[in-house]
């Protein structure tokens, strides 16, 4: 693996100069795309079966070969960041779980990260609860991958992966619904731990899954890796350079497709992540072939962490124990008159968090997500920022898509797996 | 319905009209938010919507029957949503699926349409955040009650 992980990896500074980067990001003139005699404008979206949401996409084509293709976002604006403005610091996290639907508990990873930094509590968080975190991470990574490789073939027009890739997804997201409650926008996370323990029964339920998954993930590569009409749609489309990938502020998969082995999980490890064994699956070609087969490998690289949290799983509490910030045990309320104080003001006003600003992330399924954020010393943030993956990664679209085949879009639409709740947010 | 001795089959034209239609429900494919995600999985074999008729997903609005607003739906959204409920071929039926969908749900701020109902008509809400598949069977399943019991549909219902 080693031999793929640029040498500045582990040690400190910068990544390495890819030259000029304002010679790609210099803006290409935005073309009001209008209808000229060998010109045609199609609209592509935003209801279109493979645009994966609400993406709009103007083609400008002569027959069948793209000329030019403007993403037009903004479909699905949510403003989250606003809303999370008017909400107690716990409570924001409801929001923020809904940007990045297909993985909701690395947006709440990042952002407790985040607080939890500026509270200068990120040593005292447990370390079940740590462990568990990383656990739960990991699982809707296969998760969304799962969503990821059955819409992608469905766009492709294999139906088949979709139900092996709903089978998974539904048997990870049982265990998830057993330990948090909800099959999606849990809000496990909460800032000091997680909210509740492992229910009884879960562990003997996830080692069932263990041991079927490598099955499923044979199932899907015979159905689709050597596939002639899915490497013939796959191999060479949508190819990005590493210096374009790099430049662009790609990450994820959609990186690490281009050879560079970028990885939160490895460069700066947290929550425990530094000890367990994995590898970071890297291709070079730079194509959908590639990043395919790299979210196959991560899932499979996922499935590996959780065995190894699984036999490191180590009793103890899951919450701070910071009353100022966790909500005391339940049965202490109705005995100690301090408990339920703390309890009332919890619940009524929240905690308060220093001032100051502090930038919180981690490695999601679709690459660095993180929140930029700034607290004025109240109960509630002053201003969230994302770095949501999906719009870096959207970005590439453009310069990927001028030239190909209108069908080619679909596979690298598909490819770069946007997520638009986190596009618009 | 009813079988005679000869297996001939009687029934009212209209009886068999809503049976027929009700029994072929077909949604459009149209995944807004985070509830188009279980919306997805409704066709997969753990749910199955197969069998209750609704056999698959229509792209095109012109040959789907029912509208399932899954998601929150933004100011800049809603005037689409409205076309392509327009577009599509009476009698038709609009699921609201999900908090966000039927109030607005935890977006209570400038760019979420306060619920869908301000833009097309619902038939059926369905509670929850995302709601479950289940729950979202169950909505189809009342759409076809509706059908069948006398609701819009049948033969006088405009082609
Ligand atoms: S109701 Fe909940 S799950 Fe559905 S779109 Fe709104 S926030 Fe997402």
């Amino acid at each position: 693996m080693s031999d793929h992980l640029p040498d500045w990896i582990g040690t400190e500074g910068n990544p390495p100069n890819f030259g000029d980067p304002t010679a790609v990001l210099e803006p290409e003139p935005y073309e009001v795309v209008s209808r000229s005699d060998d010109e045609m404008v199609l609209s592509m979206g935003p209801q279109h079966p493979s645009t994966h949401g609400v993406l709009q996409v103007v083609l400008s084509i002569d027959g069948e070969t793209v000329k030019r293709a403007e993403p037009e976002i903004g479909y699905l604006h949510t403003g989250i960041e606003k809303s999370a403005e008017n909400l107690f610091w716990n409570q924001s996290l409801t929001v923020i779980d809904r940007m990045d639907y297909l993985a909701p508990l690395t947006n709440n990873f990042a952002f407790c990260r985040g607080v939890e930094k500026l509270l200068g509590i990120t040593d005292q968080v447990p370390r079940r609860a740590q462990q568990i975190r990383v656990m739960m991470a990991e699982m809707t990574r296969i998760t969304s991958h799962c969503i990821w490789l059955g819409t992608h073939a469905i766009d492709l027009g294999a139906i088949s992966p979709f139900f092996f890739t709903v089978d998974l997804r539904e048997n990870i997201l049982d265990l998830i619904e057993a330990a948090s409650g909800a099959r999606m926008n849990m809000t496990y996370f909460r800032v000091g731990g997680v909210n509740g323990d492992l229910p009884e029964g879960f562990l003997e339920r996830l080692d069932e899954v263990i041991a079927k998954f490598p099955r499923r993930m044979r199932d899907l590569r015979d159905l689709l890796q050597k596939n002639p009409i899915w490497t013939d749609r796959e191999i060479g489309v949508g190819v990005i350079s590493a210096e374009d990938a790099v430049a662009w502020g790609l990450t994820g998969p959609a990186l690490r497709a281009s050879g560079v082995a970028y990885d939160l999980r490895k460069i700066e490890p947290y929550s425990t992540y530094e000890e367990y064994e994995f590898d970071v699956p890297t291709r070079t070609e730079g194509d959908c072939y590639a990043r395919f087969l790299v979210r196959l490998d991560e899932m499979e690289e996922s499935m590996r962490i959780i065995e190894q949290v699984r036999k490191r799983l180590e009793p103890g509490p899951i919450m701070i124990n910071e009353p100022a910030v966790a909500l005391p045990p339940k049965p202490s309320i109705g005995l100690s008159m301090e408990s339920l104080i703390y309890h009332f003001k919890l619940v009524s006003e929240g905690f308060r968090v220093p001032a100051g600003d502090v930038y919180g992330a981690v490695e999601g399924p679709r690459g660095e997500i993180g929140y930029y954020i700034v607290s004025n010393g109240e109960n509630r943030p002053w201003r969230v920022r994302t770095r949501p993956p999906s719009f870096y990664n959207l970005q590439a679209l453009r310069k990927i898509a001028a030239g190909n085949l209108i069908a080619d879009v679909v596979v690298m639409i598909g490819s770069l797996d946007p997520v638009f709740g986190e596009v618009d947010r | 319905m009813e079988m005679s001795a000869n297996n001939l089959f009687l029934a009212k034209i209209d009886e068999a009209a809503r049976w027929a239609q009700s029994s072929s429900v077909w949604p459009l494919t149209m995944g807004l938010a985070c509830c188009a995600i279980e919306m997805m999985v409704i066709p997969a074999p753990q749910y199955d919507i197969s069998r209750i008729g609704s056999e698959v997903f229509r792209s095109s609005p012109r040959q789907a029957d029912l509208m399932i607003v899954s998601g929150r739906v933004s100011n800049k959204m809603a005037p689409i949503v409205r076309r392509l409920y327009d577009q599509m071929a009476e009698p038709k039926w609009v699921i609201s699926m999900g908090a966000c969908a039927s109030s607005g749900g935890v977006f209570d701020n400038y760019a979420i349409l306060q619920g869908i109902d301000q833009v097309v008509p619902v038939d059926v809400y369905v509670p929850g955040c995302p709601p479950t598949p289940d729950g979202l069977v169950y909505a189809i399943n009342l759409i076809q009650q509706q059908i069948r019991t006398g609701g819009r549909g049948g033969i006088f219902a405009r082609a």
